[in-house]
């Protein structure tokens, strides 16, 4: 370590640290434009000029990249400091006039108008931050200066206008660019999906989402630039716990259980199949979650109903049932919308003026609580509207009357055609089962009933347990349902399994499918058909064998053997013979 | 004191199941020495009055190969059955009706009218049917009558022991008469001889996989992986549906199982076995797309029912002719 004094204040540093990070540490401010934490500095820019003093020695030096020494002392805002800002600045102005950084930058030190030239459509001051973002963080290397004196330049390789080939695309250089002269610009118009609706860009590295468990950042390798390219990685030097694990695998754990809850849960449907909604086309038509998500208070707009281009909506639109209670889509209803969509308007009525549409089919407030919220409702002026909306249409006149959205719909309670005018739709989408439902009922031995969810083993007397013992249902996976539904529903089931747990013990019915070793030739028919994945193939015998604990004697098997080596216990074919007998013995007697 | 007596005769057959009784080789001779032949029309030169003369049950074992398929055989088959000790039922054809047995898709008027009407090469003007009594003017002349169906033996007699195959495998043979020669003690009543207890793949080398059909090929169409199983490669193999004993020689050299050897001895009926076993494993929901797979099966009786038409539930097409049968 090592001391020196800047603007008259002792500090102690590394020796070799940059003035610029020891007037840091003394919370001294010098102004820079081409430094960026965690990139070598380059001094190119000139603005951080500070006095050094050694001794009887005064030298003018850049604070971003001038090493520390011990006993020096270092002035950073005195006359001479001041007076060769303001020469760099004027030096900047006159190449780059128009660019806001520069020009207050330059206003702070005097400086309004340049002796050396004036071109507003200059950006770039030359300093190669990008150059340096690009190859030695990024790595990518597309970046570089070309040609020398006046017409220095940043160019992509061979000054093509597209570098497609080798850019990334991460946006480092526009991120860097201390005067904006580069930005990014999305050619390819995709909309991509984003799983938790966050209504802007995300970062390659970030926090799901508020109430994620653990509540911990995860590395997108998509999108991350360190798994990319090797390059970046400045989360891990800016992370102090040193918590940043690149080299992280996915894990499979195998758990040995006795007992398995499904509770997988459900995906929205997606609600840009239905065009005449424009969601996805239309601006500010919002699908519930997204729409959930601005009502957040942690979420991007701070709890604030903001439309695209930052005013409150004057009225809102709330159209129920879009792909359930339709025969198209989902005949079920989906159960939660209704509700979800009285809490969207009281949360609307309470934080701003817009007037409130409702567009449902039926209302239906089913649950404990639910009917008195939904007077509530109806008391705080939300408008009701009965009858499905048949389209979300932009309005033909402009944003400044009444909305710029039409929703049409039939308002079947005064049997009238409407058009209601609204800044902002909120489309209320339907539960569906998850697009992978079919490989998770495969892997538990699951059937789904007719709307796709998981079926149980009965509605009414056992709507947790599945045909298959110690494999339990919870949640939407069943079926849709709201909160106190599920928390019913799964703490059932977990009394379920506790209840099995602490016996110990598990009756089977008797009946059972069995092989015969003896006549098994080991063709492997039965293999893959068990439903309850209950016959496994003994490699050494060179025969199928059946788990008896798992059978259920549905007799699949014991269809299919082609050699007849299985059997159903209680069904062998002499039995079933003996039965027909039995039955038509008076037949052959007459 | 005399040597046990030993027969063979054949029915409708063709021949291959004593030729496989003469593919023992120099077995033959042990069988000489052990045995008297008094009957084996293929190879000697026997009457018929020469078994009638023996006493009811002077022949130690009767071989008899062939289905039943008119009223000599038939004749025959009873003959021999008092004539003889042990009958056993020697082949496909006297075990389960085998080839012959087919016929029973059709019957005996729809028969000859196809042959003696109905073929290209067929010239009878006159419309000629066998009869089976002819007046001439030397006498009444007597072919054996055409039965309307075909049977195995047991469906005729009483039948001891059963010897599958089509033809039994000659080492399978040597097995049955050796056991015999040496006078061990014979198995119960009933017993199949010279065959396994498991299904024909128990024999296979082929690497079997879960299976997951999506359409069938005939042998003509694909050339087969060597060393996968057949019916996962598509080639409607009747071998999980089969007894094994054979040596599982078809499928060795890439052949699918026919299911000479009969059903295991856990089943009954091994083409209902076998359809039930597709219908299991054809790997689709759709019933469009299970039609068109199950369209690609040529010859569904020809290939369920190869050997054991006559002898399965199936026994034959459905018929109204009664036919007095002595």
């Amino acid at each position: 370590m090592i001391k020196l004094r800047i603007d008259g204040n002792e500090v102690e540093v590394n020796a070799g640290t940059p003035l610029l990070k020891a007037a840091q540490k003394l919370n001294i401010e010098i102004p820079t434009l081409c430094y960026y934490e965690g990139i070598e500095p380059y001094a190119a820019c000139r603005v951080c000029m500070v006095e050094v003093v050694r001794g009887r020695r005064r030298r003018m030096v850049t604070a971003c990249n001038y090493p520390a020494t011990d006993g020096i002392e270092v002035f950073t805002e005195n006359e001479r400091v001041r007076r060769a800002r303001r020469l760099n600045l004027e030096m900047l102005l006159g190449r780059c006039s128009e660019v806001p950084v520069i020009r207050e930058l330059a206003a702070k030190y005097g400086v309004e108008k340049s002796r050396f030239g004036y071109d507003p459509k200059e950006k770039c001051i030359l300093c190669g931050l990008c150059v340096r973002m690009c190859s030695d963080i990024v790595k990518a290397n597309v970046l570089s200066f070309a040609y020398s004196g006046p017409r220095r330049k940043v160019v992509t390789p061979f000054e093509r206008e597209m570098a497609t080939d080798v850019c990334i695309a991460c946006g480092a250089c526009a991120h860097v660019c201390p005067t904006g002269a580069i930005t990014i610009e999305d050619l390819s118009q995709r909309r991509g999906e984003v799983p938790e609706m966050p209504l802007g860009p995300k970062t390659a590295i970030s926090i799901p989402f508020q109430q994620a468990v653990p509540k911990v950042p995860y590395i997108d390798p998509d999108a991350c630039i360190k798994m990319q390219t090797g390059g970046c990685g400045i989360c891990a030097q800016v992370c102090e716990p040193e918590a940043i694990n690149y080299t992280m695998q996915d894990e499979v754990v195998e758990l040995d259980v006795g007992q398995i809850l499904v509770a997988t849960g459900y995906q929205i449907f997606e609600a840009s199949q239905m065009a005449q909604y424009g969601y996805g086309k239309l601006d500010n038509v919002l699908s519930a979650l997204e729409f959930e998500k601005m009502l957040n208070s942690t979420g991007p707009t701070g709890g604030r109903v903001l439309m695209k281009n930052g005013k409150e909506p004057r009225a809102i639109g709330l159209i129920h049932c879009i792909g359930s209670r339709d025969a198209r889509y989902h005949k079920y209803c989906s159960r939660v919308c209704c509700m979800y969509a009285l809490k969207f308007a009281h949360l609307v009525k309470d934080r701003t003026n817009a007037e409130v549409y409702q567009f449902y089919i039926d209302m239906r407030a089913f649950g404990k609580g639910y009917e008195e919220f939904y007077s509530r409702i109806l008391d705080e002026g939300v408008n009701m509207i009965r009858g499905k909306a048949a389209e979300v249409v932009e309005a033909t006149w402009g944003n400044e009357r009444e909305g710029h959205l039409l929703v049409r719909c039939e308002d079947t309670l005064i049997g009238k055609f409407r058009e209601v005018p609204v800044d902002m739709v909120v489309l209320c989408a339907a539960i569906e089962p998850n697009a992978d439902q079919d490989r998770i009922g495969q892997i538990f031995s699951l059937s789904r009933s007719p709307d796709g969810f998981f079926l149980e083993r009965h509605p009414k007397l056992d709507p947790m347990g599945t045909v298959n013992d110690g494999i339990y249902l919870a949640g939407c996976c069943q079926g849709p349902k709201d909160i106190p539904d599920t928390v019913a529903q799964a703490q059932g089931a977990a009394a379920r399994i506790l209840a099995l747990i602490s016996k110990g013990e598990v009756f089977l019915d008797p009946i059972r499918a069995c092989i015969d070793e003896n006549l098994c030739g080991g063709c492997k028919v039965c293999n893959n058909l068990c439903p309850y994945s209950a016959i496994t193939f003994d490699d050494v015998k060179k025969v199928s064998i059946v788990n008896e604990t798992l059978c259920k004697g549905c007799g699949t098997c014991v269809a299919a053997c082609p050699a007849g080596a299985i059997t159903g216990s209680g069904f062998t074919d002499e039995q079933i013979f003996a039965e027909i007998e039995g039955i038509l013995a008076d037949a052959g007697n007459k | 004191m005399p040597k046990p007596k030993v027969a063979l005769y054949w029915a409708a057959s063709c021949g291959g199941c004593e030729i496989t009784v003469v593919d023992i080789e120099a077995h033959i001779l042990d069988v000489a020495n052990a045995f008297d032949i008094v009957f084996w029309p293929c190879l000697m030169d026997f009457k018929v009055k020469d078994v009638e003369a023996i006493e009811d049950g002077g022949i130690f074992v009767t071989l008899f190969n062939g289905a039943i398929r008119n009223s000599e055989q038939e004749h025959l088959a009873k003959l021999l059955r008092r004539k003889s000790k042990v009958l056993v039922a020697f082949g496909s054809c006297a075990h389960e009706g085998c080839i012959p047995g087919l016929a029973n898709v059709t019957n005996r008027d729809e028969i000859f009218k196809t042959v003696y009407h109905e073929t290209v090469s067929t010239d009878n003007t006159k419309g000629v049917l066998p009869q089976p009594k002819t007046e001439v003017p030397e006498g009444v002349l007597e072919i054996p009558e055409f039965w309307n169906k075909v049977c195995a033996l047991d469906q005729v007699v009483d039948v001891d022991y059963y010897v599958p195959g089509c033809p039994p495998q000659s080492n399978q043979v040597w097995a049955v008469l050796d056991h015999l020669i040496q006078g061990k003690p014979l198995p119960p009543k009933g017993s199949i001889l010279g065959a396994g207890q498991k299904s024909c793949c128990d024999e296979c080398p082929r690497v079997r996989k879960e299976k997951k059909l999506k359409r069938f090929y005939r042998t003509h169409e694909i050339i087969p992986n060597p060393d996968e199983c057949l019916l996962d490669q598509g080639l409607l193999c009747m071998g999980p549906a089969t007894r094994d004993g054979c040596g599982a020689k078809c499928v060795k050299v890439g052949i699918p199982c026919r299911g000479c050897y009969g059903p295991p001895p856990g089943s009954h009926d091994m083409g209902m076995k076998m359809i039930s076993a597709l219908s299991s494993v054809i790997d689709s929901e759709d019933p469009a797309e299970i039609d068109r797979i199950i369209a690609t099966i040529a010859d569904p009786v020809g290939t369920f029912y190869r050997f054991n038409l006559a002898h399965s539930i199936l026994y034959r097409v459905q018929d109204d002719v009664k036919e007095k049968r002595p």
